[in-house]
């Protein structure tokens, strides 16, 4: 291995200056900074939990793609994930004489802000939309707009005004995509090898350099916290003032966000997020798209990761048990060491997964269901979107040509304190006719596999009931039918 | 770009006068990041941070405080508990003395302040906070108010009766009789800017605040009784909240006031800004209710005699619940009249945070307990509810001798229009053709039901308490002929700010951006209501366009005597005024008028007129006059899960004859949403210890963009006007648009019902969250089938 390089400070562009930061706490988060460091107050706290969006600022990264930006929740992204990105307040929005952005320029005159607090959030969140789509659907608005809570409005305005944009100024020649150039050059200066170190024992931070940096330094360091999208670590700070040191920040490791195809198996690394791994999931396992867009907020889904979501062992985390039904299996990594084991085995109990100490996630291998396979995944909550699942249930079934069940793995979450098979269920449908008689005798099963809890998002009764009916949504939706199984807020594409 | 823009002198009107559709004074700023809320504030130097020391058992009597890790951990300034508030630890707004700014030997809900870190930073603060360590003995303790008996347990203010008529025999006389019970939930605010106060001591005993309050005068009172000093050596200021929503009209005295003893304590200022979970666990929230229910009516639905107890959830003091309480009893009619009634409220005492004012103020509950009626008559009858609703409508101002038009507190409802707005929004919505739609569709949908419903609302505008119907503003014409406006609304993104600043300018003749909008404070109008009850542009606008009159008047005066013409031909033309045969300009005739030394500053003052009401005897005519509208929402509910979406909501709204459209059109549209999230998703929960545990936007769910209807059609009726002369004829919009919601409600309802042939009433509960829904469709599947 060719020698580390190492650097003691956190190098990123704010706006449009560089900064450089020689003294940053593992658990400094980016909306504290920018509010009490850099006096820049637009962004707002709301939820300080990734919940309400008020805080939304851009972030640049350079990826295979070239330069993207996207929608991040800065109460709960960490100092020391921000390396080599190009952070954009809404204080860079205003022209140099003062204008307007479209944005901004559209939301005023649709009247979409009353209170205003919610308001800075929302303008990036949809300048981060406009970016990518200057004609936008109201799927893709609504979509985009999953992670921003307004109390006001009612939110019409707000999709008035979200259409209007292009109305009020070309995407091509918004200043970040004017600076695109200059910018990627900035950012490619940045990325230079090296091994972020900032800090040392209890109070230590550090960026690895590389996969291969990252597994070194925790096998040398096990202890440390390991930080990806901070989705979740985020909370431990904010909200129950965890100390997070020794530090480990992994989100811009390459190394870790790659996604490959072979031989029918899509190996995701564990640093890909939501957003990442939705263009290939939802392109090669169409099931798994509205489930991806179900999951947190755009923000969330562009910070949060697929290993993050496997590796904190989480019994409502929405990718185990789909990829459970679906055979998945993960790679494990201690310094040089890997072991694969089914993805189903690394849940061991509450607060326990198969991961040793100085170990960490490195990928999950995930099989494209045959043609024949019936797949599906339904995730129910209390309210559509962004919201934590109450259950979540996953169906892989393949019949035999005598129509009776071949094959068959059931994997719920939320209904255990782990994500879970229901074993007996599947037991009771195999080999049997592939029938609503068979499946309503297998729904007598769901009590031997599950006693769900009841809490703030459920009662045990509505788990059972809901988790249980999920089965004849499923058989209903393999028979052909054509009702409506499901209410859509839109209609299929 | 500040340059200040010449007046038009020859322009036919105004720009931004009454009637006009005008932005929201602060877009531009919003938008930009560069409107300023408190926390957004340039900090004193040296200026300390507060956070709030919470009770971690549910009723129980402190047996020891040790205090000694959080007063020696880093950062740390001090520790305030109860014998640290100088004055009366007391911040009871209706002067109950039964709220302490921090909880002394006693607690009496989880989550109850019982101490303040004081710190160099708030994090510090807030780290501080967790290690305090706090005995407790437990003492037996009540949440849920299912358990209480609304006649026998503690109260934390009187009831209140209303009676008209002899229920009880008209019920029993009824041809038909029936009986119910619902349970309707409360209602986090979830304004996205939470709590916030920040003191600045100044010499002697003052201190200016600047507190994130609906309710600056309150704020000022409750300070100087916490501090032990005049009222005048406080000042409150509060340019904008971040949403308000009513949690802002008592709620924030408790920071305000912890604060300001800190900042006197330590000549420092201090800031307190709880985080979002103690926000929602320490404040108080909406009331939810118990409604206990009897009806007599007879087959043609025609309702007889109603019997109502609306028990409610207070917690553990009175704060605002004998107000909301009432004003639940003022509206258990909704639109109905009611041909003998007796409707008992019961404040109840629960070991929760203290219930507060919400959007609506109780007045949404009384309403939705009202339409369960309607709803059950109509499943008891066989006919669609809106039948039955438009049976029992009160009667329209023609037949006032009919009698149909007294409401149970006596007064006349003298300006009712439901009738055409109904009928109007029936068209519009085609609300006959999609009845039959959703059933032919229902009809051949196994897992998925459709359901619609048409809701009405009416709402009765004004304060309860008498006294609180007044207001006072400040105008200032300066010597260019630019305006200076204050009043004592507070703005917290209604748009009241912009519409006040619309009459100045209408009634001066000048354009709109000659009139600027300034903070409210409590230096410069003195003895404020709360911006509450939906008034603030009814009392402020016309507090403002009295105080403009009298300038106005002066104005008159003296150019009639300068030039020499009878006081009719000096008239206010836009920009200018005409003064005989000439034309100068408004600025140029303020400017003479100072120099002839001519008063160019005003208190205006304004006071509602016919109001009254005698709550023991629980007659008057509380209420200025009423606001109408309707809404009309399709669902479509998924019986395997109770999972849902509204698939389309068609409203019609009088707003009389609007100050500003846009602005009303965005009430309405926010005021639905807001309502529908409290009778759909949003849902409080407490544990068997008597926890919050949905005190996050993660387990607090409000809606969110992708819960609006599909097809969300929103319109002003254009033909009404104010009865009453309010400013420029027009009618509030705050809280009225609010019970809107609960046309999606009603079609959930209904969507149920269609699994049991729409032959039993759902009695669907609220918040109808898709666990509620499914349970109901399995409770009327077995019904069915029973």
């Amino acid at each position: 291995m060719a020698k580390i390089s190492i650097r003691k400070e956190i190098r990123f562009i704010l706006n449009g200056r560089d900064v450089a930061l020689s003294s940053v706490a593992s658990d400094a988060t980016l909306l504290d900074w920018l509010r009490l460091e850099r006096s820049l107050r637009g962004t707002k706290e709301g939820c300080a939990e990734g919940d309400c969006g008020a805080c939304t600022v851009l972030v640049g990264k350079l990826s295979a793609g070239g330069l993207v930006y996207e929608s991040v929740n800065a109460c709960i992204r960490f100092l020391g994930s921000l390396d080599a990105t190009h952070v954009v307040t809404v204080e860079h929005l205003r022209g140099v004489s003062g204008q307007l952005h479209p944005v901004q320029q559209a939301m005023v005159d649709f009247h979409g802000s009353q209170c205003g607090f919610c308001t800075p959030g929302f303008v990036m969140s949809l300048y981060g939309l406009w970016m990518k789509s200057s004609n936008p659907s109201n799927a893709d608005i609504e979509k985009a707009l999953q992670g921003n809570l307004c109390r006001c409005t009612g939110y019409e305005a707000i999709i008035r005004a979200a259409h209007a944009i292009s109305s009020y100024g070309k995407a091509a020649e918004d200043p970040l995509a004017a600076e695109r150039k200059a910018i990627t050059e900035r950012l490619e200066a940045l990325h230079d090898g090296a091994r972020v170190e900032i800090g040392s024992a209890k109070a230590w931070l550090v960026v690895p350099a590389d996969v291969d940096d990252f597994a070194a330094v925790l096998d040398k360091e096990p202890g440390a916290t390991i930080v990806a999208g901070s989705t979740d670590v985020g909370l431990w700070v904010t909200k129950h003032m965890r100390d997070i040191s020794p530090a480990i920040f992994i989100g811009n490791l390459d190394g870790l966000c790659t996604i490959s195809e072979d031989k029918g198996v899509i190996s995701i690394g564990a640093g890909v997020t939501y957003t990442d791994a939705f263009a290939t999931l939802a392109k090669r396992i169409p099931a798994m798209g509205p489930l991806f867009d179900r999951i947190g907020g755009e923000q969330v889904r562009n910070m949060g990761t697929i290993g993050g979501n496997i590796a904190n062992g989480s019994p409502i985390g929405d990718t185990p048990p789909p990829l459970i039904a679906l055979g998945a299996s993960l790679t494990l990594r201690k310094g040089k060491k890997r072991r694969t084991i089914p993805l189903e085995d690394f849940f061991i109990a509450y607060g326990k997964q198969d991961r040793l100490s100085g170990e960490f996630v490195e990928a999950v291998h995930v099989p494209i269901p045959p043609k024949a396979t019936k797949f599906a995944v339904h995730k129910i909550t209390k309210r559509r979107d962004e919201d934590i699942t109450a259950a979540l249930g996953a169906f892989f079934l393949t019949l035999a040509k005598d129509g009776t069940v071949a094959e068959v793995r059931i994997a719920y979450g939320g209904m255990a304190a782990t994500p879970k098979r229901a074993s007996s269920v599947e037991k009771a449908l195999l080999g049997k006719p592939w029938t609503e008689q068979a499946v309503e005798a297998a729904m007598a099963e769901y009590a031997r596999d599950f006693t769900p809890l009841t809490d703030m998002r459920a009662s045990a009764e509505y788990r059972a009931l809901a988790a249980r009916n999920l089965l004849l949504r499923f058989f209903a939706e393999t028979s052909g039918t054509r009702e409506p199984i499901q209410v859509s807020r839109h209609e299929a594409a | 770009m500040n340059k200040h823009a010449a007046p038009n002198l020859k322009a036919e009107k105004i720009a931004g006068g009454v009637a006009t559709d005008q932005r929201h004074d602060s877009a531009h700023k919003h938008v930009s990041g560069t409107a300023v809320y408190i926390d957004d504030m340039p900090e004193p130097a040296g200026t300390l941070h507060g956070c709030l020391g919470l009770s971690s058992a549910t009723h129980a009597t402190i047996t020891s405080m040790d205090l000694s890790a959080v007063r020696t951990a880093p950062g740390v300034v001090d520790v305030l508990t109860a014998k640290d508030v100088p004055g009366e630890n007391d911040i009871s707004p209706t002067g109950r003395h039964d709220e302490p700014v921090l909880a002394d030997a006693k607690v009496q809900f989880y989550g109850q302040p019982i101490f303040c870190v004081i710190a160099e930073t708030r994090e510090q603060a807030r780290r501080a906070t967790r290690l305090a360590k706090v005995e407790y003995r437990e003492l037996p303790f009540v949440t849920d108010i299912g358990a209480l008996d609304p006649k026998k347990d503690k109260l934390v203010t009187p009831p209140l009766t209303l009676k008209r008529g002899d229920a009880a025999t008209a019920i029993r006389q009824a041809p038909r009789r029936l009986k119910g019970k619902m349970r309707i939930g409360g209602q986090e605010h979830f304004y996205l800017e939470g709590h916030i106060a920040m003191a600045i001591p100044g010499e002697d005993q003052d201190v200016t605040i600047y507190s994130s309050t609906q309710h600056p005068s309150e704020v000022q009172h409750m300070v100087s009784h916490a501090l032990g000093v005049p009222s005048n050596a406080i000042t409150v200021e509060i340019r904008r909240m971040g949403g308000g929503f009513g949690g802002k009209e008592t709620q924030g005295n408790q920071f305000a006031a912890l604060a300001a003893i800190a900042a006197k304590k330590h000549h420092r200022a201090v800031k307190i800004r709880p985080d979002r979970d103690d926000d929602m666990i320490a404040t108080g929230k909406r009331h939810d209710f118990l409604v206990d229910y009897e009806v007599g009516f007879d087959d043609e639905g025609n309702i007889l005699g109603v019997d109502f107890m609306f028990a409610a959830r207070c917690g553990f003091s009175s704060d605002l619940s004998g107000p909301v309480t009432d004003r639940a009893l003022f509206h258990c009619d909704n639109t109905y009249f009611w041909p003998a009634v007796h409707a008992q409220s019961a404040p109840l005492y629960t070991n929760t945070v203290s219930n507060t004012a919400f959007r609506g103020f109780g007045g949404p509950q009384g309403m939705v307990g009202a339409e369960r009626v309607i709803d059950e008559v109509a499943f008891a009858v066989g006919k669609d509810p809106l039948e039955i609703r438009k049976k029992n409508f009160y009667g329209t101002s023609g037949d006032c001798e009919g009698g149909r038009n007294v409401t149970p507190y006596h007064q006349t409802v003298e300006d009712n229009i439901i009738q055409r707005i109904v009928a109007e929004l029936e068209q519009s919505a085609s609300y006959a053709r999609r009845r039959r739609e959703i059933s032919a569709f229902n009809a051949n949908s196994r897992f998925i039901k459709r359901g619609l419903a048409l809701t009405p609302v009416k709402f009765g505008i004004s304060f309860t308490a008498t006294h609180y119907n007044q207001a006072g503003a400040l105008v200032h014409v300066y010597t260019d002929g630019s305006v200076h406006l204050n009043h004592g609304g507070t703005e917290m993104g209604q748009g009241l700010y912009i519409k006040v600043a619309q009459v100045v300018a209408e009634e001066f003749q000048i354009d709109l951006d000659q009139v600027k909008i300034t903070a409210t404070t409590t230096g410069k109008v003195p003895n404020t209501s709360a911006t509450a009850a939906s008034s603030g542009s009814d009392l402020n606008g016309m507090a403002a366009q009295n105080g403009a009159r009298q300038i106005k008047d002066r104005l008159t005066d003296f150019a009639a005597e300068k030039y020499q013409v009878p006081r009719d031909q000096v008239l206010f033309l836009p920009n200018r005024v005409r003064i005989g045969n000439q034309e100068i300009a408004f600025a140029d005739l303020v400017k003479q008028a100072y120099m002839a030394r001519i008063q160019l500053s005003a208190a205006g003052f304004y006071k509602t007129p016919k109001i009254h009401w005698n709550r023991d005897k629980g007659e008057g005519r509380p209420f200025y006059y009423f606001t109408y509208g309707a809404s009309c929402s399709e669902v479509s509910v998924d019986t395997l899960t109770g999972e849902y979406m509204v698939e389309r909501t068609d409203i019609l709204h009088d707003c009389g004859r609007s100050l500003n459209r846009a602005i009303d059109i965005g009430q309405i549209e926010g005021g639905f949403i807001q309502g529908m999230g409290w009778l759909t998703t949003e849902e409080l929960w407490w544990d068997a210890k008597g926890r919050l545990r949905t005190h996050a936007p993660s387990t607090y769910k409000i809606p969110l963009a992708s819960d609006r209807p599909k097809i969300f059609n929103v319109t002003l009726a254009d033909w009404p006007e104010a009865g009453e002369p309010t400013i420029h004829r027009s009618k509030a919009v705050g809280e009225p648009p609010f019970p809107l919601g609960m046309s999606v409600l009603h079609a959930l309802s209904d969507a149920v019902a269609s699994v049991a042939d729409n032959k039993i009433c759902p009695r669907l509960d609220a918040p109808a969250t898709p666990e509620r829904v499914l349970m109901a469709i399995e409770r009327l599947k077995k019904e069915a089938v029973a």
